[in-house]
Order: C-alpha cells, then structure tokens, then sequence
C-alpha cells in the first residue's frame, strides 16, 4: 500500500510539473538583462514619453529626413488643384511597373481589383461596397496621388504605408490600368 | 367497318371537346393577366426595379451611402418620400442633385447648401451617365421596407444544436446507468453464489500468499543496476529538455486587448500581410499597424457578416471588438466622425528575440522573398496569433544552410554570386556560403 502513495504523489508532481506550463504568458529567461534591450526599442513603453508612449508623430514643423513637404491642402479646392496642376516628379524612366504593380496588389487591389475595375475581393466578398472602376471616373496622376495622400470619402490614407516615391510607382501603375479598362 | 366508323366519330367529339376546355381556360388566363396587371401597374405607377436598383446602387452609391445608416453620406431608406414630405422636393430636384450636386450647390439652392455644410463640404460624386430609368431603380431599391432580421432563423439552428448536446448527455447517461446496473448484477450473483457455498459447506480457496513482487524485484541486482542506469538517462533527457527550452517562447498565445482575428483577414478575406505589416518591407520591423490601418476598412465595416460568426465566437462578440477599435481610434460611428479622444491599444509583443541577436524584416522579406509563413507559420488559420517558430539560433542557421541565395534581378549580388560560385564550386549558393554563418553577421 505504501508503494501506491508513493506513485500518487509522484504523479502529482508531474501534473503539477505539466499545468505550471501556460501558453498565455512567456518562457524563463537565463540572464534577462541580456535578453532586455538598454535602448529604447520601437513601440516601447518609457517614462520619458508622453503618455509613456515611444510611437510618435514627427515635431511638430519639422520633417524626417528624405521626406518633402505635401503641399496641397485636403479639401475639394486641393483636390481640384492637384487634378490639374500636380504632376509626378519620376523622370519615365525611372518608374518600375513591376514594383508599382506588386505594391499596387497589396495596398489597392483588395478593393479596387488587380485590375483596377472596382472588383477587388473585399467588394466581391460584399464587405466593401461600391468601389469604381477607374474608367468611370475623371482622374489624373495629380488626383490619384491626391487620393493616395489623404483618402477620399470611405477610402482612408496610404501616407504612411506608402512613401512619396513608392505612391508615384503606384499612380503610374493605376494610370496603366486605367487606360488598359479604357480601351 | 362498322367499329372503325365509330372510333373515328368519338376522337372526332374528343377533339371538339378538348377545343372547348382550350378556348375556356385561355379566357379565363386572359383575364387573370388582366387583373394581374391592373393590380401592379396601380401598385408600381412610376416605380422602378429594385433588384436592378440593387445592383445600381452597390456599384456606385454604397461607397458613401447606406439604406439605415449615416455614412460619408446621409442614410438614404425612403430617401424620396422623406424629401417630398420634410422639404417639399421633387424627383426633379433629386436628377440634378445625383447628376450634378455641385452645380446645383453653385446654383444657390437652399437645401443643397444646408446638405453640403451639415455633411463637412464633402461633395457627391456627379453621375452624369444615370438614366432617368437607373434612377427610378435606385430609389425603387432605397424605398423598400426594411428586411427584418435572420436572427429568428440563426436561434432556431442554435436550438437544434443545443437538442443535439442534450441527446448526446442522454446516450451518455443511459450507458452509464446500464454499467451500473451490470456492476450492480455482478455483485449481487457474487454474494449468492457465495451463500450456496457456505450453504452446501463447500470451502473455496483462499489466494496463497507469495513473496510481492516488489520485494523479488529489489532483491534482483541485476535489474536494480538496469533500471537505475534508465532512471539516469532518463532524467538527463529531461533536464536537457528543459534546459533547452529556456528562454524559447514556441508556442507563446497571449491574450491581446482586441481579439484580431488573423484567420478572418488574412486568411478568409486574403489581405495581404503587408497591408497593415508595411514597414517589413522597409525596414528592421515588421511593425504593428496604426488604428488608421484599420480605418482603412472598418470605417465601413462597423458589423461582422452573419456567416464570419462561428459557434465559439458570436457576431456580438466580434462586433464588440469592432467598437473596441472605434473606442480606442476615437471614431464616433453615429456622427462618422473622429472624437480625438484616442486611447492607444496597448497590443502585446509575441516574437522578440534576445536584444543580443540582429533580425532585419526588409532584408529576408525585400531582398530573399521569403513568404512571412516561412518563419510565422500559417497565420491566415489562426483565430488567436502565436508563435509558431522556436526563433532558436540553431533554427535561424538551420534556415541559412537550407535556402539558395535569390540573385534573379539583383544586381547587388552578380559580382560576389560568380566569385563565391567558383570558390565553392557550385551553382547556388545558400545563404551560409554567402556568410550567412558569420557570428557578426547577427551578434554584435
């Protein structure tokens, strides 16, 4: 009868042993401070931060290096002037339709549609309703990039997914698409 | 003779009868149609067709406009009607207002401006190209009563579920009665037949008692040695597992603060990860998305579709983590507009290496093309995210002695692929033999 305790308990102990390990939280670390970053890591939480918070917008007035200025203004008069006056500074040479395709097909095509028809698979899916097709709607490279910039009506902005010489790639590629569904 | 005549005069009276039944029954069709078609054109006088409305309106309005609910644009269910009702306009006004609202706001018209300055000067999209009969369709469709809600349909398949469970208890509970009785039965021919034992003075046989089995067992020196020799081994086994697993988060499924569902986007909806994981392009991480990603979307999606609900998440609990995100983002969904009352998600970090080891997205994402599965595993099925990888170095270098270099359109790489290609004399190289291996390459 001893010899039967004996198993309960070890038993326990290994069920004990097994429960003790919890998805929901990390593993031990040997040595965390060399784990443990002495910098401030990106999306951190520190006290010198407002809010503790170590995500933050540029300063006010200022600019992050090899970004420009966006200089016209998000309303219907920006919009109108960029349709007519904005126009892309990529020299044709240097546009890559491979790139603006495949970043097309990421950030664009699950609405607008690979093929630029308003017939993406969140528009086929009735998640999203009531994309345009390009070929229906007045849009040069100035309102596309526009577009890109600050979002329009349901769409939102791809500023910050998107920088200033990838959105130009993008337009250009949206321009061939549109003309191809003109045809 | 005779007979053949009279068959012919009884098909003869058939055929006269089966013209009469014919010319009866078209009179009565007639003025079926007839009736019938008094009845709807009274009904749709001017109406259009709201199926053909339908699709008019998915394809050009739903952008901005919903039936009960304000959007860019005012909800638009009995758009007509009420506009006839409250501001005394006309379907003439609503043709210029869709074919041209710009204009008809330059042309001073009252309500147009008040439309325009309540919705913040966002202008309506003209659609010069409607007919007068697309409209009709489109207000045909706006005029429609209100479908009313599939939930009765959904609490009934929930109570048939719930029968389901309920039958499999009972088949449960009955089998476990049936084994209790059968214990029961055992016990009760044991003791009888005990009884006509001692009745019929018949000795039944008690077990001899021998030397326990554990006693003969320690006493054997042989096995004794065997097994602590396996005990040894074996718990080295286990204290090497264990060490091992130190510091490795495999496996690790916090509970976040926004139940995102990988599966849902990623996987059912086939968004791809670097939507909202754009900076994996570009630079060392792969970065959580601002809630302005998520707006990208969810500024029209503010409910989950009755079919994403599943049986262990309700569409309640999905379209409360929907208003968690509006609640953090600072969007009031009835006014469509931003708070600025923002509340940062404070989302917790699964993958982290060890501050020690050197990981850059773009470059196993940009410049090798992995797939994000290679490392993350099949995220487009996960309902919660995990890590699916160790994240161990021996994995990483593993990885590296596996996979070829991709040199396809990089001219980064002509140059040192022709010299390393000679050098080891083969024709890829894997990332190892391109130094994939060096300790700096990743610790420093």
């Amino acid at each position: 009868m001893k010899s039967v305790s004996k198993i309960i308990v070890l038993a326990l102990v290994f069920v004990t042993l097994f429960s003790c390990q919890n998805d929901n939280s990390p593993n031990y670390q040997y040595f965390p401070n060399m784990y443990a970053p002495i910098g401030y890591e990106a999306y951190g939480e520190y006290d010198v931060f407002p809010n503790s918070q170590e995500a933050l917008l540029p300063v006010e007035g200022t600019i992050s290096r090899g970004h420009s200025l966006y200089e016209f203004e998000n309303t219907n008069e920006g919009y109108a002037t960029a349709l007519s006056d904005l126009k892309s500074p990529i020299a044709s040479a240097e546009l890559d339709a491979k790139r603006g395709k495949e970043l097309y097909e990421i950030y664009c095509g699950i609405c607008h549609g690979n093929k630029g028809a308003g017939q993406g698979k969140l528009v086929k899916r009735e998640k999203i309703l009531g994309v345009p097709s390009y070929a229906d709607r007045a849009i040069t490279e100035g309102s596309i990039y526009h577009v890109i910039y600050y979002g329009k009506n349901t769409m939102g902005s791809y500023a910050n997914l998107l920088n200033e010489e990838e959105r130009w790639q993008v337009t250009a590629y949206v321009e061939t698409l549109r003309a191809e569904l003109k045809k | 003779m005779m007979k053949s005549y009279q068959s012919l005069e009884m098909t003869s009276i058939n055929a006269m009868k089966q013209e009469f039944n014919l010319y009866t029954l078209t009179r009565k069709l007639f003025s079926g149609l007839l009736f019938f078609s008094i009845i709807f054109t009274s009904l749709y006088a001017q109406d259009g067709d709201p199926v053909k409305g339908k699709s008019l309106f998915n394809a050009n309005c739903a952008a901005c406009h919903q039936l009960d609910k304000k959007m860019t644009g005012p909800a638009l269910r009995n758009v007509e009607t009420r506009l006839s009702e409250d501001e005394g306009l006309d379907r003439v006004w609503l043709n210029a207002w869709i074919r041209n609202s710009s204009a008809l706001i330059k042309s001073g018209d009252a309500y147009a401006n008040k439309i325009y300055a309540e919705y913040n000067g966002s202008a309506m999209t003209a659609f010069p190209q409607f007919s007068d009969e697309d409209i009709t369709d489109i207000l045909a469709y706006t005029a429609q009563e209100k479908a009313a809600p599939v939930a009765a349909v959904a609490t009934a398949t929930q109570v048939g579920q719930n029968e389901g469970g309920v039958s499999q208890e009972l088949v449960l509970g009955a089998l476990a009665i049936l084994f209790g009785l059968l214990a029961l039965g055992l016990f009760l021919v044991n003791k009888t037949l005990r009884r006509f034992a001692s009745a019929n003075n018949v000795e039944i046989a008690e077990a001899v008692k021998r030397k326990s089995l554990w006693k003969a067992f320690i006493q054997n020196q042989f096995l004794m040695l065997v097994m602590a020799v396996f005990f040894l081994l074996s718990s080295a086994y286990f204290v090497y597992g264990y060490f091992m697993q130190v510091g490795v988060d495999q496996g690790y499924q916090p509970i976040q603060p926004i139940h995102y569902s990988h599966k849902i986007h990623a996987g059912d909806n086939g968004i791809d990860c670097k939507y909202c994981h754009s900076s994996a392009r570009v630079s060392k991480h792969s970065g959580i998305p601002a809630l302005n990603v998520c707006m990208n979307c969810h500024k029209s999606i503010y409910e989950v579709a009755p079919s994403t609900a599943t049986e262990e998440y309700t569409k309640e609990f999905y379209d409360g983590e929907i208003k968690k995100l509006y609640d953090a983002v600072g969007w009031d969904d009835a006014e469509q507009k931003y708070t600025g009352n923002t509340k940062p998600v404070k989302w917790v970090r699964i993958h982290n290496l060890p501050d020690f080891a050197y990981f850059n997205h773009s470059q196993h994402v940009s410049v090798a093309g992995l797939e994000c599965q290679t490392c993350h595993g099949p995220v487009e099925e996960m309902e919660i995210m995990y890590q699916f990888s160790p994240l161990t170095m021996g994995w990483c270098i593993n990885c590296h002695r596996e996979t070829n270099v991709k040199v396809q359109d990089n001219g980064y790489y002509d140059k040192i692929h022709e010299a390393l290609t000679k050098k080891y004399g083969v024709e890829q190289l894997t990332a190892a033999q391109m130094g994939g291996l060096e300790c700096g390459k990743c610790h420093y």
